[in-house]
């Protein structure tokens, strides 16, 4: 097994691996602690929720790719998974904070104010981690396994999925929305004070969930990666390309979808879990129909079926994102629209593509 | 070659009325036009059949009955007198032990040569076994001697897009041989070919016959002047004539629809 994961990478490709998650988790953690506040070097506290909202938006980019980038099913509704995650967090959150709410009641504040006098019975439980780290885990992947079930046993393909993709997470949205849903309405969860006993005010606390993101991330790449690489991961890609050529050869192609896409959710689900504490919020605008098509474009920008591609991509629209929204926020749609557009167009292997492109030049030139 | 996937029974057809496929009363129609009318066909087990018929006379429909893509509207197929394909899906129809070569050749574009072989071959197909079990030396060996038979050693990392088409046809004639399947289907497998390869591959599948049964849907009538023992003529989705090459092609009928023109 050790060996299996040895030659996943090169040498070369491990150690620069290796070095880039030393930086994230020793080397920004020390200069932010030992580092005077005075010097250049100085990481200020501020850094570490926002890095760790990005690893968090890498991760879902990550099993984007795995779903479409490999195996090329386009999902416009991963934000649901995303969310599902980012609720069962946010509810044992809100039953951490106890008596500490506006209100002083054992109940969360919107309950109060909704005048509930008991928690719902789908409530119960998430006063104990252990029980929120299981929902979180199985939820999102269970209920990806029984809508892709049924999309895949219909041959549900190509646009259509994407189509049906969109419509779900609209309708989930729509039902988070109501209040009576009993999950916030549309102020969601927040106001979240402690997790497992630790503040989330303090940088302490941010900093360590900022590790475990990276941490999180990290595995999660390793698996992914395993994975594409194994012959299961030839055989996603040969689904891909020629799905009829897969069956006649003895392949169920639809185990096979089901087995990513649920892989695919369940990271998507771990992911926005990670994200809640670090933002402090979740509510049902993460399953706006756009929020998911953005997900998408995160993977096209950085380069279809690479893996590491989605995760530059994740990375780099994101930041776009953050200096857009200051500098001209009327704007940051029509940038976004027209660089899938762009990428789309001249870039289908988006950015890692490019660089591909340009090293191979130079070999060649240096060979000629 | 049968050593592979030892857990897989593929001696399970029931052949023991010397026939492999059983077709009976087959009819296909779409929007009214009949494909297929009331088709009776039988492969014997063993044998190597051409299939021949002027265009629209239903021989890709008849694969597409055979491999599960398309449902008759009614009438039976049987794969030996134990498997009704009728019922069957295609990847079930693949592991019953029926491989098929597509017209168009229909291989993996972005996968290397090798990597296509290894993933058409006979072995476990579930999800688990292809995450966790690499290829044995033993199935490697099976790769190695294919390669050898279809002539593409040379290019086992290449990838499969930059093939010529007629080393493509090879491939595809490949990825069936590693599957093993006990009957195999060929549609136009000389198409594009040099004379050489054409050549290559009527004596490639005249050595398959015997240990499998093959179908083989062609067009080039020399091809099938060099291959066929029995040869069975396709029009408009019904048998107009069956027996050996020399007996058909003197056929007034056949004469007249197909040969003649």
């Amino acid at each position: 097994m050790i060996k299996n994961i040895n030659n996943l990478h090169s040498f070369k490709e491990w150690l620069f691996i290796f070095f880039l998650l030393a930086i994230a988790t020793f080397l920004l953690p020390l200069l932010n602690i030992f580092a005077p506040e005075e010097s250049v070097l100085h990481v200020p506290d501020y850094i570490f929720p926002l890095l760790g909202k990005y690893l968090c938006y890498a991760l879902v980019a990550l099993a984007i790719d795995l779903i479409w980038g490999y195996t090329g099913i386009l999902s416009l509704g991963h934000g649901v998974f995303f969310s599902m995650g980012g609720y069962a967090m946010g509810m044992y959150l809100m039953r951490s904070i106890g008596k500490e709410g506006v209100y002083k009641s054992d109940l969360p504040d919107f309950m109060v104010f909704l005048d509930w006098k008991e928690l719902p019975w789908y409530w119960l439980g998430f006063d104990y981690f252990a029980f929120t780290l299981l929902v979180i885990l199985i939820l999102p992947g269970l209920f990806a396994f029984t809508f892709g079930y049924f999309s895949f046993k219909s041959r549900i393909k190509g646009v259509y999925f994407a189509i049906i993709t969109q419509a779900m997470t609209y309708a989930l949205m729509l039902l988070f929305f109501r209040n009576n849903t009993g999950f916030g309405g549309n102020n969601g969860l927040t106001d979240f004070k402690q997790i497992l006993g630790f503040s989330l005010q303090e940088p302490s606390t941010k900093m360590s969930l900022y590790i475990i993101t990276t941490i999180v991330l990290f595995l999660s790449y390793v698996l992914s990666r395993y994975v594409v690489q194994s012959k299961l991961g030839r055989i996603l890609t040969a689904i891909r390309d020629t799905e009829s050529r897969v069956m006649f050869s003895g392949y169920n192609t639809i185990h096979y979808k089901l087995f990513i896409w649920t892989l695919s959710a369940f990271l998507c689900g771990i992911a926005g879990a990670l994200y809640v504490p670090q933002v402090g919020i979740i509510n049902p605008s993460e399953m706006q129909p756009s929020n998911s098509i953005e997900m998408a474009v995160w993977v096209a920008v950085g380069g279809r079926g690479t893996l590491s591609g989605a995760l530059v991509g994740a990375g780099l629209v994101n930041w776009a994102k953050s200096w857009f929204t200051v500098a001209a926020p009327d704007y940051w749609l029509y940038f976004l629209g027209a660089l899938f557009i762009i990428v789309t167009l001249y870039f289908p292997k988006g950015l890692v593509g490019i660089f591909a492109r340009f090293n191979s030049e130079e070999k060649v030139r240096e060979s000629a | 070659m049968s050593s592979s996937g030892a857990h897989i029974k593929d001696d399970s057809i029931d052949t023991t009325h010397g026939c492999i496929l059983y077709i009976e009363d087959v009819t296909v129609s779409f929007d009214g036009f009949k494909a297929l009318d009331d088709l009776n066909l039988y492969i014997d087990d063993g044998e190597l059949r051409c299939i021949i018929g002027p265009n629209g006379a239903g021989k890709t429909t008849l694969m597409d009955v055979i491999t599960g893509k398309t449902r008759p509207d009614h009438g039976t197929v049987f794969f030996g007198q134990n498997h009704d394909l009728t019922k069957m899906t295609e990847y079930e129809i693949s592991h019953a032990g029926i491989g098929r070569k597509f017209q168009k050749p229909t291989v993996f574009l972005n996968h290397t040569v090798f990597e296509n072989l290894e993933l058409t071959l006979h072995t476990q197909k579930d999800v688990w076994q292809s995450l966790t079990q690499p290829l044995t030396g033993e199935q490697r060996d099976i790769i190695e001697e294919n390669l050898e038979i279809i002539k593409l050693k040379d290019q086992k990392n290449l990838r499969a897009g930059l093939l010529s088409h007629g080393q493509k046809q090879f491939l595809e004639i490949g990825m069936l041989l590693v599957q093993n399947p006990r009957l195999l289907l060929i549609d136009e497998p000389v198409a594009g070919m040099t004379h050489q390869e054409t050549e290559h591959t009527a004596e490639l599948l005249k050595s398959l016959s015997g240990k499998h049964s093959v179908v083989v849907v062609e067009h080039e009538m020399d091809f099938i002047r060099s291959i066929a023992n029995k040869v069975t003529v396709l029009h408009e989705g019904r048998v107009l004539a069956e027996g050996k090459m020399e007996v058909v092609q003197n056929d007034p009928k056949v004469i007249e629809v197909y040969l003649g023109s």
